[in-house]
């Protein structure tokens, strides 16, 4: 029996890939509930922003007031980390048999446990069938973290409160995890150690422009730090 | 709360910003230019500002918790994820979730 390349992509995300997810979108749904956002509004935010970092600085700075474009600006400087990605993924997948808007599209579904896996997987696969396997992994992955975001807020309310700080609790777990992992790489040691230190020294200075202030003092000097050891080396 | 789905859109929008230009230009970003690389700094020290302000200074839920509370259990999610089970991320997480949960009731 031959499977279609999006059948196969997305029993290819049914699994680790989107158990993954679950813990950092409970999460997420469970904070949502507690900052007394509506539960639409942060099921809407996976799939219209469709990117943890920026959904956790969507939620927390309209807990904390911020101004609009002050809140917009933190959530795309967020998210720059996606224009390498379809820079690097969107060669990979281009075949004249598909149409051009489905790329457009595609680029809305793009994630970072999506790019990885894609990353490692395109070459094995065949370049016509790229795209539908795309949409197949990358559909499962949204959907099942939307429907995680919804589990953890409604879940949030009926849970003990032990167990609801708990479930609040797994989204900076998540972040802690994810970037503890990474600070194999210079830029990400850097930036990281630079901007824990900025983040909450900004937001003794004013909450409501901390995330930007935070971002920008603490991203520069580590930029700059780069630099100077870059030159030592 | 129709303001609040506007900021919603505005952000969404602004997420996109990243993501459609690189349907349409093929190449000639250099991903390893100096732009770029401040940019990918700046965007680790947001993430990084905000989850170590929850877990230092929290708002909400988390506010109840104490400092070494919060210490502790970010302590047995990173041994959970580093020794205990080798970079698995829902154990290392949940690990973390649990502790708290268990300490709080």
């Amino acid at each position: 029996m031959i499977r279609s390349p999006f059948v196969r992509g997305a029993r290819e995300a049914a699994g680790i890939p989107a158990a993954v997810l679950v813990a950092g979108f409970l999460g997420f749904g469970a904070l949502a509930a507690s900052q007394k956002v509506p539960l639409g509004i942060a099921v809407a935010s996976t799939a219209v922003i469709w990117a943890l970092p920026g959904q956790l600085v969507f939620v927390e700075m309209h807990t904390l007031a911020a101004p609009l474009a002050v809140t917009v600006l933190a959530v795309m400087l967020s998210s720059a980390r996606f224009l390498p990605m379809t820079l690097m993924l969107m060669p990979e997948m281009r075949d004249p048999r598909h149409r051009a808007w489905k790329y457009y599209l595609v680029a809305q579904l793009l994630s970072l446990s999506g790019w990885t896996m894609a990353v490692a997987r395109f070459p094995q696969i065949p370049r016509e069938e790229r795209l539908p396997w795309f949409y197949g992994f990358t559909l499962v992955l949204m959907a099942t973290s939307a429907l995680s975001t919804a589990a953890g807020y409604v879940g949030a309310d009926r849970l003990t409160p032990g167990a609801q700080l708990g479930l609040v609790f797994m989204v900076p777990m998540y972040y802690l995890l994810i970037l503890v992992g990474a600070v194999r790489e210079r830029i990400a040691a850097l930036g990281l150690a630079s901007g824990a230190l900025a983040g909450p020294l900004a937001y003794l200075a004013s909450p409501e422009w901390s995330v930007v202030l935070g971002g920008l003092v603490g991203g520069t000097i580590a930029f700059l730090a780069l630099r100077m050891w870059g030159r030592h080396a | 709360m129709p303001e609040l789905w506007l900021l919603l859109a505005l952000c969404g929008l602004a997420t996109y910003l990243w993501r459609g230009p690189g349907v349409l230009i093929a190449a000639g970003i250099d991903p390893g230019s100096a732009t770029f690389t401040w940019i990918s700094c700046v965007a680790y020290a947001i993430i990084a500002g905000l989850v170590s302000r929850m877990l230092v200074m929290p708002t909400g839920a988390l506010a109840e918790t104490s400092l070494l509370e919060r210490t502790a259990c970010s302590a047995v999610a990173l041994a959970a994820y580093f020794w205990v089970t080798r970079r698995n991320l829902f154990v290392g997480v949940l690990a973390g979730a649990a502790a708290l949960w268990l300490i709080r009731s």
